[in-house]
């Protein structure tokens, strides 16, 4: 419990890590999967309603296999081994990708959709064409896709299963706040476990309450 | 999309031509070869009951849609495609500013960066909205709304303003800042096409005016004469307030197509 | 809105205070992977092992803790340097299929059962450990099994066949999880479970739990140290690697091992005698 108590490095840059991975998984997933979202929603080509479902489906991906995915690709004898990246905040910024990227492309997707419907006419009458849409719509979804990102962000920040494959909570290196409380946890060490636990809720509320009232400010200006 | 320019380009060209138009959807004919040309200046004015097909032809004349049958001719002037731009019924406004909205459609238009304020500024004047350009559109009035759609159209210059139903959500005095802005175009000779069920609106701003019918245009007369004595019978009968039922069809159909005007 | 505009700035400045990189992960560091059992890094060993070679020798050692099923697959991948695990059939096998260059003996404890203090099957009075899970069975006393191919769940099967039994039914409860999750589990529902005396002493969270049978030849948990082979896995850094695997079966490593306590109790004996 000194551990919280006295402010220990240590936990200070557990802390650190688990921002920078799960802030850089939520990042990079929403640069792929806002377009690929907005793509989805405003075209219409064979087999876009198995990739819909297929989006939808992976929003349950269980963290575990999405690291055992990752784990076979990274692994020395899979096909990325040369690169060395197991063990490494790297292959967990990747594992959580894997995680995040599919919420937010189904999530976007459906929002650009319902925003095509309403803007339509208008933008093609203005000569925009689909692809010019895009950031037009992405950009009047903000709101919405704010929620969308922090989805994200909760999911990469809550899981365990795969950054514990992929990372090995190793210390100083690739332990992060959920591997940190599952290993307290094992411990029986519940009290610093649950402590662990409620940093990490309160870090999570942070990030949450600031984009919340940010989305707030906006709406009220911009409905 | 099956457009094709007209080169000839005498003054009077039609903007916009449409031959033989007709659109089917599951069988029915919602557009039943209707011609019609637009040609520059003057005050357009489509009216007819409820689903005779005015909407259909506002959005395939200004290119929204494609006909199943016929031909949209757009004309070109000095070699560059024709200006246009379409206010509807419910403003589509984005989520930003006032200013921002006119200058999106200036750079959907090509319009070089460093103009796009300027003349975003003057459009938003033109329309009396200075006082709210930074203001989120879609916290204005219904009527301000409006107006910010027409001054989005100003911005583009276009030859030909389409109009469908701009003031039918809107009380008195915004219907009457909405047909100032009409004229506004007008006087700056932008042809007017407006569709409208506010028949003292239509006789307010009427230079011509289009009748349709079950997805035909019954006929095309001048405003002057179209209030007074209409050529048919169906005109007629709208214009006193009467219901038209279908079992009475109101022209017969030659067979080599509809009639054009 | 200059309230927006400070929220505005307040996500991008907490995402780059983020991105500083972690001062302690000096990143042209030598280091090897020691894949292990949770059962010593839980002990809290590595913790008191590990800055002493580390100043000796400038070598950073990253431990991946997991059971030592998953802990051979990591040997057999190739994506760790050196193993310390302990089921020793399976680690001279690894040994024995080019996997691995060498298994050396590096310290050994024991297993112990554990049971609610009530002791229901009353196990404390067996003579044999094949006794007590004999008593154990025929009381019908809830069992909890790690059920994870660990090093500790291959010797509890071992134990069983001892008895010429097979466990199965209500009572006999697989968890599939880490010593820690199963100590948890076994504390919460009363029952008894197989567990090294390491992670046992270093668990907080004993509740009604009591260690109740100890001593029998056959309860040896030995650990051994295999460095993978670098003629099978070219990657590996054999050389780093091969000085942990010196170093921790030498005078120092194999002292420090013996004087890894908790509260008094020794965790790990070492192998060798210096």
């Amino acid at each position: 419990m000194s551990l919280i108590a006295t402010g220990d490095p240590t936990l200070f840059s557990i802390v650190q890590l688990s921002l920078q991975v799960s802030l850089t998984a939520v990042l990079l997933a929403s640069l792929f999967a806002l377009p690929l979202g907005a793509l989805i929603a405003l075209f219409r080509f064979p087999g876009r309603g198995v990739v819909i479902t297929l989006l939808n489906a992976l929003m349950g991906l269980p963290p575990v296999v999405a690291g055992l995915i990752v784990y076979l690709s990274l692994s020395r004898a899979g096909p990325l081994g040369q690169f060395g990246l197991l063990f490494t905040p790297t292959a967990m910024v990747i594992a959580q990708t894997l995680l995040v990227l599919p919420i937010v492309a189904a999530l976007t997707r459906q929002a650009i959709e319902n925003l095509w419907e309403e803007y339509q006419e208008q933008l093609r009458s203005l000569g925009s064409g689909r692809i010019r849409a895009i950031p037009t719509l992405l950009w009047d979804a903000r709101i919405t896709l704010t929620t969308v990102v922090l989805a994200g962000f909760g999911r990469a920040s809550a899981e365990v299963g795969a950054v514990l494959i992929v990372g090995g909570n190793i210390e100083g290196v690739t332990r992060v706040m959920t591997t940190a409380i599952a290993l307290e946890t094992s411990k029986g060490d519940l009290p610093l476990a649950l402590a662990l636990g409620l940093i990490l809720l309160a870090l999570v509320a942070v990030i949450n309450g600031t984009a919340y009232l940010l989305g707030e400010i906006t709406s009220r200006n911009m409905q | 999309m099956p457009m094709t320019n007209m080169t000839l380009d005498p003054a009077n060209a039609a903007l916009v031509e449409l031959e033989e138009i007709s659109f089917v959807r599951a069988g029915n004919a919602y557009l039943d070869r209707a011609s019609l040309s637009l040609h520059p200046d003057g005050r357009t004015i489509i009216i007819g009951p409820n689903g005779s097909g005015k909407s259909l032809l506002m959005r395939i004349a200004h290119g929204l849609l494609e006909p199943t049958q016929g031909r949209v001719t757009t004309g070109r002037r000095n070699g560059c495609p024709l200006r246009q731009a379409m206010v509807f019924q419910r403003p589509v406004l984005l989520r930003r500013s006032a200013q921002a909205n006119v200058i999106h459609a200036l750079t959907m238009a090509g319009t070089p960066r460093h103009q796009r304020r300027k003349h975003a500024e003057q459009a938003l004047a033109s329309f009396g909205l200075s006082q709210v350009a930074d203001r989120p559109a879609r916290i204005l009035s219904g009527g301000e709304q409006q107006r910010l759609a027409l001054a989005r159209a100003w911005a583009l210059r276009p030859e030909i303003l389409f109009l469908d139903e701009p003031s039918s959500a809107l009380d008195p005095t915004a219907t009457k800042a909405v047909e100032e802005g009409i004229n506004t175009f007008h006087a700056e000779g932008t042809k007017i096409v407006l569709i409208t069920h506010d028949l003292g609106q239509a006789r307010r701003l009427a230079d011509d005016v289009v009748f349709m019918y079950c997805g035909r245009i019954l006929e095309r007369t001048p405003a002057s004469r179209f209030f007074s004595s209409p050529v048919t019978a169906a005109a007629a009968g709208f214009l006193r307030g009467e219901l038209i039922l279908d079992t009475d069809p109101p022209v017969t159909r030659p067979d080599r197509g509809g009639p054009s005007f | 809105m200059s309230l927006t505009r400070l929220l505005t700035g307040a996500l991008p400045l907490l995402f780059a205070a983020a991105m500083v990189p972690t001062a302690q992960v000096a990143a042209d560091a030598p280091f090897i992977t020691l894949a292990s059992t949770t059962s010593t890094e839980q002990s809290g060993l590595f913790r008191h092992l590990i800055p002493h070679f580390t100043e000796r020798t400038g070598i950073e050692v990253r431990v991946v803790a997991v059971g030592t099923g998953q802990a051979f697959t990591i040997g057999r991948r190739g994506d760790a340097d050196v193993l310390l695990v302990h089921h020793r059939e399976g680690e001279e096998a690894l040994v024995a299929n080019g996997f691995g260059t060498e298994r050396r003996d590096v310290m050994h404890n024991d297993f112990i059962l554990i049971g609610p203090r009530s002791d229901p099957a009353d196990v404390s009075t067996a003579a044999t450990i094949a006794e007590a899970l004999t008593r154990i069975f025929e009381a019908q006393a809830p069992f909890a099994s790690r059920g994870d191919d660990s090093g500790t769940h291959r010797k509890e099967l071992e134990l069983w066949k001892e008895t010429g039994l097979s466990p199965g039914g209500r009572w006999y409860r697989e968890l599939g999880s880490g010593m820690g999750s199963t100590l948890n589990t076994a504390a919460a529902m009363g029952a008894y479970v197989l567990a090294d005396r390491g992670t046992w002493l270093s668990f907080r969270n004993r509740q009604d739990l009591e260690a109740l049978f100890e001593g029998d030849p056959l309860l040896f948990n030995p650990y051994g140290s295999i460095p993978l082979n670098p003629d099978r896995f070219p990657w590996v850094k054999a050389d780093l690697a091969w000085q942990w695997h010196e170093w921790i079966t030498s005078t120092e490593g194999q002292e420090l091992i013996g004087n890894h306590a908790i509260e008094g109790s020794t965790l790990f004996f070492p192998s060798m005698e210096w």
